[in-house]
């Protein structure tokens, strides 16, 4: 099995969390179809995801939005050169469905499989937007993550800095709670934010450390503190101030360490990506800092692509296909699949 | 008609090929529980041994639950994927059924339980009738100590299998028929005996639809509905495509 010259088809599968999708992928970087079922509306029945729940819901969708992907595509078994499957990192019960039916395709019809990492999925987002030119970076931030990844070469991922606490989506969906929104909170304390003004001033962790690391514990501590103690003296504070003294603390956070970043790696294109990616004011806060950038450009994943979906998961099992990166019938999920840290990063 | 029949449901794995009434491979493997790392290369290696590629298939047996979430979901996620991917059929079975199946004595009353912890269980009481068991107590998840007692009124002999020996005092204490003494090797799925018993079975109408048996709700959803009770929304509806 290796490169051919005739189009590469790939069946993608993505199931780390709550959203099963399926999609079908041609060379990488065009979507012939990208099916993606959601469970928001169920867990936002309980405030958060809730493991047991988004395995139950996989199992259900998962060969529905097989065939939905495949029919949407024109496509059949015979077309397609391999599978791909998120093992990691995610839930790992939510992981299991997604790679147990992607196992189980790739054995029917004796296809390759491509085992992904979610977070690489994220990152080649990008190919849907532009061809990913090397050495990059990606400051990757989602609910569960948020590290900048330096990438010398296809294929190649090293951490350079990560959160020490809370991810950065994690941060939203507990401040959301504190104001009254329901899970997912990012949307709606983004919208809130550009109606209001940075008031409050919280504080910036670790903005001026010399290290690449993240961390949002202490902004959210400083968050629930200030809106306690206008509860007890029976004061209201504006939401959308709140919302947005809350991300111009989240945003420059991550603009500033991202910077720091780039001047010690340089690079061609600093790639946006993950869940947060989605939010406005990072993505304009990031493209008005780097438009100085004689050497560097943004990409940001396509909104439409922060959020988890197979066609992601395409987009990177094309290149490890092409790298001959397979995995056989043993295949299991890894829940804390990591990329590995930069060699150099002890600093 | 080529079989392939699956078990996870717990701790042991169970696989075996049929070609009709003929067992043609068949494993069951406790050492483990590692299912989702060994059921594919196991199907994979009987289905070898048989000389048989997956598209010979013409059917898939799964036991469907109750049993540990995590088992059923893999053994019905492989077994449903392979019937909509092959376009094959697909026949649920109890899991506890298939311990049952495991009695070959005619009229006997067989009670398969799983360790459900806290005094629970996942149980059923099942006739052999004319070689199938067939349910007299309905699998559910209930005390221990009720369906002892539930048992108890059939005044009869019964085969405990599975997890019995965890309640093997209170069995002794409640149920007053004697039971019999079992091998160790009857609280074990053979899928085989499933496999054969499937053949008869009628296939699952929507295979896409298919999910495993839980026999109970998840404690989040649980509490939901306690805290909602005039939400009678259908699960289905939890779920939207984007
Ligand atoms: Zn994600």
């Amino acid at each position: 099995m290796g490169p051919t010259d005739k189009r590469n088809l790939i069946l993608a599968f993505e199931s780390s969390c709550d959203e099963t999708s399926v999609a079908v992928i041609e060379d990488g970087h065009k979507i012939l179809s990208n099916i993606v079922a959601t469970q928001i509306k169920s867990h936002q029945r309980f405030g958060g995801v809730v493991p047991e729940v988004a395995s139950r819901h996989h199992i259900e969708e998962v060969t529905l939005c097989i065939k939905d992907a495949l029919t949407e595509a024109e496509v059949g078994y015979d077309d397609l050169d391999a599978v791909a499957v998120t093992y990691g990192p995610g839930l790992v019960g939510a992981l299991l469905i997604g790679v147990t039916a992607a196992k189980t395709v790739a054995f029917a019809h004796n296809l390759p499989l491509i085992p992904v990492n979610h977070m690489a999925g994220h990152i080649y987002a990008a190919r849907y937007v532009e061809p990913i030119e090397f050495p990059a970076m990606a400051l990757l931030v989602s609910g569960g993550h948020t590290e900048l990844v330096y990438m010398p070469a296809e294929n190649e991922f090293e951490i350079i800095g990560e959160t020490r606490d809370d991810a950065a989506g994690e941060a939203y969906d507990k401040v959301g709670r504190v104001m009254g929104v329901n899970y997912p909170a990012g949307k709606t304390v983004d919208e809130w934010a550009h109606q209001g003004h940075d008031t409050f001033n919280f504080p910036r962790a670790m903005e001026k450390d010399d290290n690449f690391d993240f961390s949002f514990s202490g902004l959210k501590s400083a968050f629930i503190n200030t809106t306690h103690h206008a509860d007890q003296i029976g004061e209201t504070l504006s939401k959308q101030d709140l919302a947005a003294s809350f991300q111009q603390a989240v945003v420059d956070v991550l603009a500033e360490k991202t910077q720091r970043a780039l001047a010690d790696y340089p690079v061609h294109q600093l790639i946006l990506a993950g869940g947060v990616a989605a939010n406005h004011g990072l993505r304009d806060r990031l493209a008005s800092d780097i438009a100085s950038n004689p050497t560097t450009h943004l990409v940001k994943a396509p909104l439409k692509l922060c959020g988890d979906n197979a066609a992601m998961i395409g987009a990177f099992a094309n290149v490890a296909y092409r790298h001959g990166v397979f995995a056989d019938a043993t295949l299991n999920a890894d829940p804390s699949l990591e990329f590995d840290w930069a060699a150099d990063s002890a600093k | 008609m080529k079989i392939l029949a699956i078990d996870t449901s717990n701790r042991p794995l169970s696989v075996a090929v049929l070609d009709d009434s003929t067992v043609l491979a068949a494993i069951t493997v406790t050492v483990h529980q590692k299912h989702a790392e060994y059921l594919l290369p196991e199907i994979e290696r009987l289905l070898g041994m048989a000389d048989l590629k997956p598209t010979d298939l013409d059917r898939v047996v799964v036991a469907a639950g109750p049993g540990s979430y995590t088992g059923i979901r893999i053994a019905v996620t492989t077994a449903k994927t392979l019937a909509s991917t092959l376009d094959i059929e697909l026949v649920a079975v109890s899991s506890l059924a298939t311990l049952a199946a495991n009695v070959p004595v005619e009229g006997a009353l067989v009670a398969p339980l799983f360790d459900a912890r806290n005094q629970n269980v996942f149980a059923g009481l099942y006739r052999i009738k004319d070689g199938v068991p067939t349910a007299v107590i309905a699998d559910a998840h209930t005390n221990i100590t009720s369906f002892l007692e539930a048992v108890t009124e059939y005044a009869e002999p019964v085969w405990f299998l599975g997890d019995a020996s965890h309640f093997a005092d209170l069995i002794n204490t409640t149920v007053s028929a004697a039971t019999p003494k079992i091998s160790p090797w009857l609280n074990l799925p053979q899928v085989a005996t499933i496999g054969l018993l499937g053949q008869e079975m009628t296939p699952v109408k929507d295979v896409d639809r298919f999910v495993p048996n839980y026999l109970r709700l998840t404690q989040a959803e649980a509490e939901w509905q306690a805290k909602n009770p005039n939400n009678k929304k259908d699960n289905d509806s939890y779920v939207e495509k984007i």
